[in-house]
């Protein structure tokens, strides 16, 4: 064999190797779901409960196809019912009519039920709200707690005690809050929504506190001679020099407690009746048909996606702002 | 040249540890003119880093103190800037922005915008690093690094610039490189130096005197050796010049004999 021939072989061989490795990091997973299927699959034909067998997979699969369907349905009748109330505006005013009842048909809102993508809407936009507060909170005690050992150490009792604190413990406490504080003739705001999004709050500061502090606490100690030597004034340090270094663990602690954010949602929903997610599972688990358990397990399966995609979203956004490009993010 | 520009005046430090009190420096004198070279030699753990600390006003000495032009040195400030062994530069910004962090505290009040912003261009230039002014430290070399900490410290236009081994992580070959651009910067801007180094060549190289400190605990200034070079200096002519081959006998001398008796003062 010529010397090139070998060359040529070589990169094909090499070639090969790369496409199978590729190949393989497809398989593995896939495979793995499908097993998992299968004794899903298996597994849940043997489970009998009061609303029929477990659903299967296949089951799941039809009831979220059916969800889909029934939410087109709904935007269909809101369309259409749009359509009619513009109708009789129309015919009110070639009547004459008075401006006031024109615009009451053009201001009616359709009523029909919430579909399940727009519950998942909901559910978004609760534990966003309820995570941006709790990080627009918890960045700023996280940085001043962390510079300052005497505040730390009054600071971390209270933290600990609050971080194990389920979502339930304080629902009914924030509940009862939010019904004397938030007092409102036409409310802007649902009183589920507002429940719901500080109990997210609640419970997900402590992360993003803890990992501040860390942060801040630990940036080297040659850049805090660096400052010193230039007698940068506290604004200035923290700007340049201490908020940058502890971005990789700010960062940490945000996708830690966005995690937790999204976990905390459902039972918050459940229990404080916000049209979302939990409220979906919560209403399926009451109404008990037969399709009830296949429907819970679209909404499961849905959470867990939503997630990974919002962890994935905070991973992308973390190696962004990382300065740090040789750190390792997973 | 005033005498006195510097002086390090009977300066003594202690540290509390685990086991007592350890007092690192004892009784550490040494005056610096002004547009001196010096540099601190010495064994590991002999306190050079301490002393420049100190001088940096990073430490506090509890003996004694530092004056510089007539007052004393109680707080780190620009005026005694430092180029740190492992360049402390700031990870997260480009080597302008690093330069310019530092002129901009400076001069804020004394220099208009486009001037600060040429004032950190030229000092750049001065180490040869215009052509990296938008890379991070991550993406340059080990002595690029340190070119870019040597330009911030010079762009604070110190009185004195203390350099803390600022030569010690390189590979000798980019040190014999940073060692004649130093001795270039030098002849161009007379800035008064105190240097830490290991490297004996280094030393007789660069310096007007090398301050031999003895070893610690309770270290201090052991033997002065005023190095009577002419300037500029170039070191392959004095690879062979009896009087630089002298000169680096002397500093071995008193290292090897310190190291052969640790307890000798």
């Amino acid at each position: 064999m010529s010397y090139q021939k070998l060359f040529q072989w070589n990169g094909l061989a090499r070639a090969v190797t790369i496409g199978k490795r590729q190949l393989m990091n497809l398989l593995i997973p896939i495979t793995a779901l499908l097993v998992f299927g299968l004794i899903w699959s298996a597994g849940a034909q043997n489970i009998q409960t009061s609303l029929g067998a477990f659903p299967g997979p296949l089951a799941v699969m039809q009831q979220g196809i059916t969800l889909y369907q029934e939410h087109q349905t709904e935007q269909d009748k809101a369309a259409a019912f749009y359509e009619r109330m513009q109708q009789k505006a129309d015919k009110a005013r070639a009547q004459g009519k008075p401006q006031e009842k024109i615009d009451r048909y053009l201001q009616r809102k359709y009523t029909g039920p919430v579909t399940f993508p727009q519950q998942i809407s909901i559910s978004l936009i609760t534990v966003m709200t309820g995570f941006i507060i709790a990080s627009l909170i918890a960045i700023p005690i996280g940085i001043v707690i962390g510079m300052n050992q005497v505040l730390y150490q009054a600071f971390n009792p209270i933290i600990q005690l609050f971080k194990p604190v389920s979502p339930l413990a304080w629902l009914p406490l924030v509940t009862l809050v939010v019904s004397a504080v938030y007092v409102s003739e036409d409310p802007w705001l649902e009183k589920s929504f507002i429940n719901s999004a500080i109990v997210v709050s609640l419970c997900c500061l402590w992360p993003t506190i803890i990992n501040t502090a860390v942060g801040v606490s630990g940036v080297n100690p040659d850049l805090i001679n660096v400052s010193r030597v230039l007698q940068l004034d506290w604004w200035t340090r923290t700007r340049k020099i201490v908020l940058p270094s502890s971005v990789p663990m700010i960062f940490t602690g945000l996708r830690l407690s966005l995690g937790i954010a999204w976990m905390v949602l459902i039972a918050a929903e459940m229990l404080a009746q916000n049209p979302g997610l939990g409220k979906f599972v919560w209403d399926e688990f009451q109404n008990g048909s037969s399709n009830s358990l296949a429907r819970i397990m679209v909404a499961v399966l849905v959470i867990g996606l939503i997630g990974f995609l919002l962890d994935r979203m905070m991973l992308m956004l973390q190696r962004q702002v990382n300065w740090d490009k040789n750190a390792v993010l997973r | 040249m005033s005498t006195n520009y510097l002086n390090i005046d009977h300066v003594g430090i202690t540290f509390p540890t685990d086991n007592g009190p350890l007092t690192v420096l004892e009784d550490v004198n040494l005056k610096v003119n002004q547009g001196e070279f010096i540099t601190l030699i010495g064994h590991s753990g002999c306190g050079k880093s301490t002393v420049l600390n100190i001088v940096a006003g990073l430490l506090q000495a509890n003996i004694g103190g530092v004056i510089l032009e007539g007052s004393e040195v109680d707080t780190p400030g620009p005026d005694r800037a430092v180029v740190f062994q492992n360049h402390s530069l700031l990870p997260w910004l480009t080597v302008y922005d690093n330069v310019r962090l530092a002129v901009d505290k400076v001069f804020k009040k004394t220099k208009s915008k486009a001037e600060r912003d040429a004032w950190t261009r030229h000092n750049l230039e001065l180490v040869r690093m215009s052509h990296a002014l938008e890379l991070r430290p991550d993406e340059i070399s080990g002595g690029m690094k340190q070119r870019v900490g040597i330009a911030r410290a010079l762009s604070m236009q110190p009185k004195v610039l203390l350099m803390d081994e600022p030569f010690g992580a390189l590979d000798s070959l980019t040190r014999t490189h940073m060692q004649d651009a130093l001795m270039e910067i030098q002849n161009a801007l007379n800035n008064t130096v105190i240097m830490i180094t290991h490297d004996v060549d280094e030393a007789v190289l660069l310096s007007d005197r090398i301050v031999m400190m003895s070893n610690g605990p309770n270290a201090s200034v052991g033997e002065i050796l005023p190095i009577e070079l002419e300037r500029p200096r170039d070191r392959l002519a004095l690879a062979e010049n009896p009087q630089y081959n002298h000169y680096r006998a002397e500093v071995v001398r008193f290292l090897h004999e310190r190291h052969q008796q640790p307890e000798k003062r």
